[in-house]
């Protein structure tokens, strides 16, 4: 049990932080400019950056995922989501409205997706990988409806300067990645929020019993997991300056899936830690970036994920516990 | 609660061989021998260099209070837990057991103190798992269920064995449980608290297992808290204590102080085993229930709650106690009749309504419905008073760290620090630490199903206690108990169910071992016991 152990609970993250390194390192291997950085009218450029900035929007993903899984749950309509909440940015920008109103919008819709996924598990005690697989299906099908099928492009400077703008030489999704991390790691550890989920995740009926409205905290896990969704539907959208309801966040899910568990949040539920997701989502984009610098076929991006989701999971199995046992006792 | 359980097994047992008259004499060569066994685990030295000796025939308790290391010396010989030192042999030959399914392969079975069978599949299938009955080399369900069927009647159950195990109660789960475990056993049987929820017929079954398993020549380790049952069944006794070797006596040459001596370290006053009941009226009642029932699940009863009162449930399996517990507490809610309190209706709807009434309920079945195992000591005897705080109202870890020790102290509960998982506490101290959660929130009613449930002679006194102190402040409690000779001891008055009915409410001086087995039993052997919750 030891190892799993170690590497689930740790409160240090030192093992995040090593495969962290152990990639970024692989990747100057492939890459020897890798941690070049230059400054240009402000801005920093460089491929580090690069990870960061690209890494965002899964960073902000995996925030509301961390919550989810943590109560045992899981959601699989996150990239449907950011479709959706991009395409009502989008036309809305199209159709020149204000930017407050543009992402209050397009937050309020991501907030209500969430809320029925939130409906379905806590209220109708549907299995997570079912109820928010209906939306994960349904959601592009909403914002095709919503773009009429087109794809949708706008100038509105002010979408556009989301994903395109920077503070103190950083890029803008960089910034909102790490300013929701912190908020929301503070909102749970500041107040009861995150017991109360980790207690839910161990034992929803045991902590039913004790009094815990495990309803309400469901659904505010939920809520917040589409509305990170949203977040990052209006970075995908602003990047592009466009809305692409079949390609964006396609796949995304499962990247924040990943990037939780690579934090160290069991899927089983219970103990989390958002700061080591986001330090997940870095993990994950890291390899994807030194894939492409390397030059091999993007292919093996996928393999390559691949065995490393492969290896987490055998490492967070309850075998692997009872295998270093035995080779303890041996 | 030791001394006056006499009384009440002579009423409800009547065992038939006594314990002098078993076979085994102390010098054959043993049939298991432990030798230095050691285990530790951080911050506990659970087992520190115990030896212990089995014979062929005999009946063996393995005693101790909560935490001696009891459940660990059997984990480490079933090879749930790989040892850190000391040898094993099984028939003279050093045996070194892999995992459990191993130690099977042995022929030790096992029942271990936390069921751990699959809920999620028929009680046939958790019976014949691993080992199918097959037919021209294919399973047959409807051997297997035949075979299941057959296996329980021993057992005097009779369920529906196609049902899933987790629609039973955690009594008729610990007999499929043992039933499986003495199946199992070639050599060894090990049973780890198999008495902790069940009534008094189950138990005297049970022994006539037992009894007919110690004639076969097979050797039985059988860890409790109920003294009774050590003196009634067993012949020879080894007593832990810190994880170190107390001792190992003949029951014959034993009497009931000296063994609780040896297993606390101390010696145990009688007196203090005793509430004063009846000092006259105990104040109007701020509860009151009416026509309260759900359809299905318990007819509509009438309950009124007095400060200061001690309320006995009593009834056999099935007969709708917990289901009463689940009711009064909003587990499920009531479909019938009204609930009052200080005269304003009151509906409780869920446990989080119940809570903020000022209710608490510590739950029979420990370890799904009470403990949040891997969260802290600290976090689950906290748990209750943050949910009914509310989660932006959070107590700080100073406060909540304060908390927990002093109940770790007031109870003492035995763990290194309040931050270790409280599932890697033994099962008395996760009791001790519910029975903690639910008295840190401070409540006007307080509910416990089983509430002694492997909790030992020690910690028992001193949780009376408590709880006539916190009754004299003015807590009411309800208690549900399979021990008559428990209920007897401190309630005020015992309500009796029957058929998951109320059939009667038994008060004063009344209160008798004998008025409640009769109110029991009035109308001749009851069949409820193997309906599916
Ligand atoms: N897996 C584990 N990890 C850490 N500590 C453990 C583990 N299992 C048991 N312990 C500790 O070892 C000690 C002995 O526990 P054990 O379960 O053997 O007690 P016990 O005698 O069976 O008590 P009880 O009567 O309460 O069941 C306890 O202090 C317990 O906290
Ligand atoms: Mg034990």
């Amino acid at each position: 049990m030891s190892f799993a152990r170690s590497f689930r609970l740790s409160g240090t993250g030192a093992p995040q932080l090593a495969t962290l390194a152990v990639i970024l390192f692989a990747n100057w291997l492939v890459f020897p400019e890798f941690f070049d950085l230059r400054m240009q009218d402000g801005r920093l450029f460089g491929s580090l950056i690069d990870v960061l900035n690209r890494g965002a929007p899964v960073a902000i993903l995996a925030i509301g995922m961390t919550l989810v899984i943590a109560t045992k749950g899981v959601d699989l309509s996150v990239g449907a989501i950011m479709a959706i909440c991009g395409a009502v940015a989008a036309t809305m920008a199209s159709d020149g409205y204000s930017l407050p109103v543009i992402l209050i919008a397009a937050l309020a819709v991501g907030l209500v997706c969430g809320l029925w996924n939130g409906l379905l598990v806590a209220v109708l005690d549907i299995q997570p990988i079912i109820a928010t697989l209906i939306l994960m299906v349904t959601g592009r099908g909403i914002a095709q409806l919503i773009t009429e099928g087109q794809i949708v492009t706008f100038t509105h400077q002010g979408l556009i300067a989301i994903a395109g703008s920077s503070f103190l030489g950083l890029p803008m999704p960089v910034v909102i990645a790490v300013v929701l991390g912190v908020a929301a790691a503070a909102l749970v550890r500041l107040t009861a929020l995150g017991l109360l989920v980790e207690s839910i995740g161990v034992n929803r009926t045991a902590s039913t019993y004790a009094g815990v409205d495990s309803r309400s905290v469901l659904i505010t896990a939920y809520v917040v997991s589409g509305l990170c969704a949203a977040v990052a539907g209006i970075i995908a959208a602003s990047d592009i300056r466009g809305a692409d309801a079949n390609n964006a966040g396609l796949w995304l899910e499962l990247d924040a899936i990943l990037a939780v568990v690579v934090g160290g949040t069991s899927l089983f539920g219970g103990r989390f830690s958002i700061l080591l997701s986001l330090v997940g989502a870095m993990v994950i984009q890291a390899m994807n970036t030194g894939i492409l610098l390397s030059g091999y076929p993007p292919e093996l991006n996928l393999i390559v994920k691949a065995v490393v989701i492969v290896v987490i999971l055998v490492v967070q199995s309850p075998v692997a516990g009872r295998l270093t046992t035995f080779f303890r006792r041996r | 609660m030791t001394d006056d359980r006499s009384t009440a097994h002579a009423a409800t047992s009547g065992a038939p061989a006594g314990p002098g008259d078993h076979r085994s004499g102390a010098d054959d060569a043993p049939l298991l021998e432990i030798r230095g066994l050691s285990k530790s685990f951080p911050g506990v030295r659970a087992l520190d260099g115990v030896d212990f000796r089995l014979h062929a025939g005999e009946v063996h308790a393995l005693l101790g209070e909560n935490g001696a290391g009891k459940s660990t010396l059997i984990k480490v010989l079933t090879g749930v837990h790989a040892r850190d030192g000391g040898e094993i042999r099984l028939g003279g030959v050093p045996i070194d057991a892999a995992d459990t399914a191993d130690a099977q392969r042995l022929g030790i079975g096992t029942v271990y103190q936390e069921v751990n069978l699959l809920p999620n599949l028929s009680v046939a299938d958790n019976l014949y798992l691993g080992r199918e009955p097959t037919r021209f080399g294919l399973r047959s369900a409807r051997r297997t269920a035949a075979m299941a069927r057959e296996l329980l009647a021993g057992y005097g159950l009779s369920i529906d064995v196609t049902a899933n195990l987790g629609d039973y109660s955690v009594a008729v789960q610990q007999i499929v449980a043992i039933a499986r475990a003495v199946d199992l056993s070639g050599k060894v049987l090990v049973l780890d608290e198999p008495t902790a929820s069940l009534d008094a017929g189950e138990v005297q079954t049970l022994f006539g297992i037992v009894r007919r398993l110690t004639a076969r020549g097979i050797g039985v380790v059988f860890v409790t808290h109920f003294l009774d049952q050590v003196f009634a069944l067993c012949d020879r006794a080894t007593v832990l204590r810190n994880g170190r070797l107390v001792g190992e006596r003949r029951i014959a040459e034993l009497g009931r102080l000296e063994l609780v001596t040896m297993m606390l370290g101390r010696e145990l006053e009688a007196a203090q085993l005793h509430r004063r009941r009846g000092e006259g009226p105990k104040g109007e009642a701020f509860l009151a229930f009416e026509g309260f029932g759900r359809h299905a699940y318990v007819n509509p009863f009438d309950l009124e709650i007095r400060p200061s009162e001690v309320t006995g449930v009593a009834g056999l399996l099935g007969s709708g106690r917990t289901e009463t517990a689940k009711l009064l507490f909003g587990i499920k809610e009531a479909d019938a009749g009204s609930a009052t309190a200080d005269g304003a209706p009151l509906r409780l709807a869920s446990p989080r309504a119940a809570v903020a009434a000022g209710f608490a309920f510590c739950p029979e079945d420990r370890k799904t419905e009470g403990i949040v195992g891997d969260l802290s000591v600290r976090e689950n005897i906290m748990l209750a008073l943050q949910a009914r705080r509310g989660w932006l109202n959070p107590l700080s870890r100073g406060e909540s760290k304060a908390l927990a020790d002093r109940f770790i102290k007031a109870l003492d509960i035995r763990t290194p620090d309040a931050e270790k998982p409280i599932r890697l506490l033994s099962g008395g101290n996760q009791q001790k630490a519910l029975l903690a959660r639910w008295l840190a929130t401070e409540p006007r009613f307080l509910i416990l199903d089983e509430p002694t449930r492997g909790i030992d002679v020690g910690a028992h006194a001193e949780i009376i206690r408590l709880i006539e102190r916190l009754c004299d402040e003015g807590l009411a409690l309800l208690v549900i108990s399979s021990e008559i000779d428990e209920i007897v001891a401190y309630s005020d008055r015992v309500l009796v169910l029957r058929d998951r009915a109320h059939v009667g409410m038994i008060e004063g001086a009344d209160v008798t071992v004998d008025r409640i087995v009769g109110a029991i039993a009035a109308e001749g052997p009851a069949t409820a016991a193997g309906v599916p919750a």
